[in-house]
């Protein structure tokens, strides 16, 4: 990794130089504020998990007691659940789609930057607010579409059906992150020779054929990096739930994110960092795995 | 399938001729994918139509928007929801509060992180300053809700539990992606450039204002974009941080149409649309940079 990563400008210079200190000056407050603003409160939450904290006052240490808690606790078992059924789900929808549109947006088409500007555009609308618009349909227009055509299973609100409310929520957090995905596809896709589909057009190879056998493995790499991407930046899912069902019906589409940060306002603060700690725990594994699959690939 | 679809890219989105580009003239001359042009034009709707009802709903009056459906034409067109959305969520206060906090979001992150990235990138052989590269990226794997219950109990103490340490916890969570694209981009600067300068007398500061942080102004640019979004479309760590209710950002105020509102739907969809405003109208003027950074500077 270190060595993929260098930026070598100056490695052709005099080892050992010495550094001018005004790049102290130039990297040291940014390092302090940061430290501050990030690695304190995470090293607090991991060392308050450990103890009876709640929020304030005094506390002791109680060992693991918050993790074996955390473990033999059904709502937030299915919280971890629902959280990895959605970010699955989730990153398949917005992956195939999005290849699919970098393939299709690519191609010889008329309106091309305006129909790009389009599929791009949700990316920059705030997950609340879309959130709070596709409720809107689906309480409301959904429903009454459905039965103007006599489609009983949609009559009612999918929003307030707890075997069916994860597909609003699936939905709407798939139209917000497909633009990005697109992107990275796009560049992709562009990054491709042209030759190489010429050769195969002289072979007789034409549409999906080029697809399968020229376009999806030369953009593999990239496939790698947006479904890591997607899938890490799905498991933090909070506004577009809070917009949608706010966790419900019931607990039914509570993800971990919100089990921690409900869990604040109850008083569960070391309870919910021992949560936190897992899910970071969790996070690192997800990130490590993908350092071995994309070695040297990217940075991130 | 008698016709198949001929997939290929078109060579107007290959902006280095390749080399191999003499034998091309027939193929370009093919004619437009009408098939995938159509087929896009249908798919757009699944990002148009949720805007036009944001759009229509915000422009009925309220009864219109009760009883109507929601993909009629506002008819006649109302301006009261407008006005209604704009006393209640105090759109001039929050607006200001949204466009601060967005404002310093960019500018922190530019220059704490175009300094922070030639101190790592010119001093790449000491310790200190590699470290420091991997400490910043490694936030990357740090998602909000692990540290927000912490955040939350320290900015409290320290009175920042208020727009401005919104703000700077936005400068933060941005400096890991910021960073490494300002190092990636600082490789592809040549070291003779800063020599000769350093040759005419000038000392680091003078390097870096004269000429760093002017190279780095297309990076600045995407970097500025990515964190302008990240900030104005926040929910999680505003309606988290922020104690007063009064100083809240546009998104988070949205809430206010869930439970007291939740009938005046033109009132709702006019906040809306205010909210997400801006954010569009940013993005039609600045397209280019986000498509293009993202595109060239992310994915290397």
């Amino acid at each position: 990794m270190a060595t993929a990563t260098a930026p070598p400008t100056t490695s052709r210079r005099a080892h050992r130089r010495r550094v001018d200190p005004v790049f102290y000056a130039f990297l040291v407050p940014t390092l302090v504020l940061f430290t501050l603003a990030i690695t304190l409160p995470a090293v607090m939450g991991i060392v308050l998990s450990f103890t009876n904290s709640v929020g304030f006052g005094t506390f002791t240490f109680v060992g693991l007691t918050n993790y074996v808690a955390v473990f033999s606790d059904p709502a937030l078992l299915h919280a971890y659940l629902f959280t990895l059924f959605f970010a699955c789900i989730t990153t398949v929808v917005v992956n195939v789609i999005a290849f699919l549109l970098s393939i299709a947006l690519t191609a010889k088409i008329r309106a091309k930057v305006a129909l790009r500007s389009i599929f791009v555009l949700p990316m920059v609308i705030a997950g609340i607010v879309i959130a709070y618009v596709f409720s809107y349909l689906f309480a409301n227009s959904l429903p009454a579409l459905a039965q103007s055509v006599g489609f009983g299973p949609l009559e009612q609100s999918i929003l307030a059906n707890p075997h069916l409310a994860w597909i609003a929520i699936v939905t709407v957090a798939a139209w917000q992150a497909i633009p990005g995905a697109l992107l990275i596809y796009i560049a992709g896709v562009l990054s491709i020779p042209g030759d190489v589909y010429e050769a195969a057009s002289l072979d007789g190879a034409t549409g999906w054929r080029q697809v399968v056998s020229i376009t999806m493995p030369l953009t593999a790499g990239y496939i790698l990096i947006n479904v890591i991407i997607s899938f890490k930046g799905f498991m933090n899912v909070y506004d577009v739930i809070v917009g949608l069902t706010n966790g419900g019906p019931g607990t039914a589409t509570t993800s971990v994110a919100m089990s921690i940060f409900n869990g604040f306002g109850n008083g569960d603060y070391a309870y919910q960092m021992a949560n936190a700690t897992i899910f970071f725990l969790i996070g690192v594994v997800i990130a490590l795995l993908q350092m071995r699959l994309n070695r040297g690939k990217a940075a991130f | 399938m008698t016709t198949p679809v001929a997939v290929g890219i078109d060579p107007a989105d290959k902006a280095i001729p390749a080399p191999a580009a003499k034998g091309r003239g027939r193929r370009q001359r093919l004619g437009t994918n009408w098939t995938i042009t159509i087929v896009l034009a249908v798919c757009s709707l699944s990002v148009l139509v949720p805007l036009y009802v944001t759009i229509s709903m915000a422009f009925k009056t309220t009864k219109q928007a009760v009883d109507g459906n929601a993909f009629s034409l506002p008819l006649p067109v109302s301006l009261s929801g407008f006005r209604e959305a704009w006393t209640l969520t105090d759109f001039p206060r929050s607006f200001v509060i949204s466009v601060g906090v967005a404002a310093v979001t960019v500018t922190g992150t530019i220059i704490l992180a175009t300094l922070a990235s030639y101190a790592i990138s010119h001093n790449w052989e000491h310790r200190l300053f590699r470290y420091s590269f991997f400490y910043l990226l490694a936030a990357m794997f740090l998602p909000f809700p692990v540290v927000a219950l912490s955040q939350v109990k320290l900015t409290g103490m320290v009175h920042l539990d208020n727009p401005i340490g919104v703000a700077i916890l936005h400068v933060m969570f941005q400096l890991s992606f910021s960073v490494m694209l300002f190092t990636a981009f600082l490789r592809s600067i040549p070291g003779e450039l800063e020599e000769s300068a350093r040759m005419d007398g000038a000392t680091t500061g003078i390097v870096f204002w004269r000429l760093i942080f002017p190279l780095l102004a297309p990076m600045s640019a995407t970097v500025g974009i990515f964190a302008f979004l990240a900030s104005w479309n926040d929910y999680m760590m505003p309606v988290l941080i922020t104690s007063n209710p009064k100083l809240q950002t546009l998104p988070v105020l949205q809430q206010i149409f869930q439970t007291q509102f939740s009938n005046n739907y033109n009132v709702s969809f006019a906040s809306y649309l205010m909210a997400m405003a801006p954010s569009i109208i940013v993005y039609l003027i600045t397209q280019r940079w986000v498509i293009s950074g993202l595109t060239q500077g992310a994915i290397k």
